[in-house]
């Protein structure tokens, strides 16, 4: 790692003034910025902690919806009772990604910014619907995903929180890389206020919804509304863990599971 | 160069690092706690496991400086001043769950917050899931759980002693 300046600010105004500098990085956890540098795959003039700033924790319920601070941890949003009563699956998603260690350290608003595309929040974030507050704007989840590690987020701007509106019924089911445990390939499925929606992850360069698999159960809230249905191969990631037909193929089988988690 | 004040196994330090000086390098090569292992360079292996205000995190995944003002706890830690085992380093040691010994040190560490957080008491499949960041390449994975279900009945004083392992 080569090495760099560390601030740790108390405000977001001062941590946005650090982030001036274009070099300047910011870390929340840690738990993909700290490999990445040890990798050298980046060198920045500076990191630019979060964690000194306290209303980026904050979990709570605003009426109809969920307000998570980007800075929650993972460990702190699977036990977080109020999680648990309003989107059960977010809560389950977020006790099952990467291991204790990582759920310790890690947040949602730097998987969020990160968008690694077998990230499991991704996949959350599009099928509930979720609202990106930054300190600039606010960003709706079908403006904010740009593909593989890129976002609508410009430069010197931070999420803030993520506002999820709460579903009626919401489920997440994976196939992970029994090596590696990311996701092959994930779907999420929701209804509620923004209507029917299936966001899909792991499975192509960046997470994206299933438009068909959206108006059979808009029809017809089953599996078997969706068992018939076939995703295309065409621009789905291929590698050496599998092809591009085998997740699409997954899509179907992680749909059908996904509908059944969420009762 | 950035300083860090942090209290390891109960004793306070304050230290010069460097901004890119990982904990595991702070409590290593400054304060040369060499029980705290090293075993890949991907945040993925587990043997580098800690305490970090109560919580088990990957010391080689952490600033040094993100650790300022923490209170960290490393195997060292662990056993009492007259030398007595903590109940998981005792059950390690009685049901043989380490072969070469390397990631021991992480097993222990992450055996523990995953039991304090488990006051209800783990499965052994749990217990397996549990341990999901920690990886043993001698594949001693068995005695392992087998240590971990008998700790688990000490440290929630559900028996006063470690039950015995099978000859």
């Amino acid at each position: 790692m080569y090495d760099f300046a560390f601030h740790k600010p108390a405000s977001l105004s001062e941590a946005v003034a650090l982030l001036a500098d274009p070099d300047a990085r910011p870390i929340s956890g840690g738990q993909t910025i700290l490999p990445a540098l040890k990798h050298r795959l980046d060198r920045p003039s500076a990191l630019v902690d979060l964690s000194g700033i306290a209303e980026l924790r904050e979990i709570r319920r605003e009426g109809d919806k969920l307000v998570i601070g980007a800075m929650s941890r993972h460990a702190e949003i699977s036990a977080d009772a109020t999680v648990r009563a309003a989107i059960p699956a977010l809560a389950r998603m977020a006790g099952s990604l990467g291991d204790t260690q990582v759920r310790n350290r890690g947040t949602m608003g730097g998987s969020l910014a990160n968008n690694d595309p077998a990230a499991d929040y991704p996949a959350a974030a599009m099928g509930l619907g979720a609202t990106f507050v930054t300190n600039r704007r606010r960003i709706g989840a079908d403006d904010y995903f740009l593909g593989m590690f890129t976002t609508a987020l410009e430069p010197g701007e931070l999420l803030t929180a993520i506002e999820f509106p709460i579903p009626e019924k919401a489920g997440y089911a994976k196939m992970r890389n029994p090596a590696s445990r990311y996701v092959m390939t994930g779907v999420f499925v929701a209804r509620g206020p923004a209507g029917v929606r299936v966001a899909v992850n792991g499975a192509g360069p960046g997470v994206f919804r299933q438009a068909e698999m959206e108006a059979a159960l808009a029809a017809n809230w089953s599996p078997e509304a969706v068992a018939g249905i076939r995703q295309s191969p065409d621009e789905l990631n291929g590698d050496i863990h599998g092809s591009a037909e085998y997740r699409a193929h997954l899509v179907n089988v992680m749909a059908k599971r996904a509908i059944l988690d969420a009762g | 160069m950035p300083s860090v004040s942090l209290t390891v196994n109960g004793q306070r330090h304050s230290v010069e690092v460097e901004g890119r000086t990982l904990l595991v390098e702070l409590l290593r090569e400054q304060l040369r706690l060499t029980g705290t292992h090293v075993g890949c360079d991907t945040s993925q292996c587990g043997a580098c496991v800690v305490h970090v205000d109560g919580e088990s995190v990957k010391s080689c995944t952490m600033l040094a400086v993100q650790a300022d003002g923490s209170s960290v706890t490393t195997i060292e830690g662990l056993a009492a001043a007259d030398g007595t085992l903590h109940p998981m380093q005792e059950a390690f040691r009685e049901y043989h769950a380490l072969q070469c010994g390397f990631c021991t040190p992480g097993m222990v560490m992450s055996a523990i917050d995953l039991v304090q957080k488990h006051p209800q008491g783990m499965t052994e499949h749990e217990i397996r899931e549990g341990l999901e960041g920690n990886l043993c390449r001698c594949t001693g994975y068995h005695n392992i759980v087998k240590a971990i279900a008998a700790a688990q009945e000490v440290m929630h004083g559900r028996r006063e002693a470690l039950a015995p392992a099978e000859a």
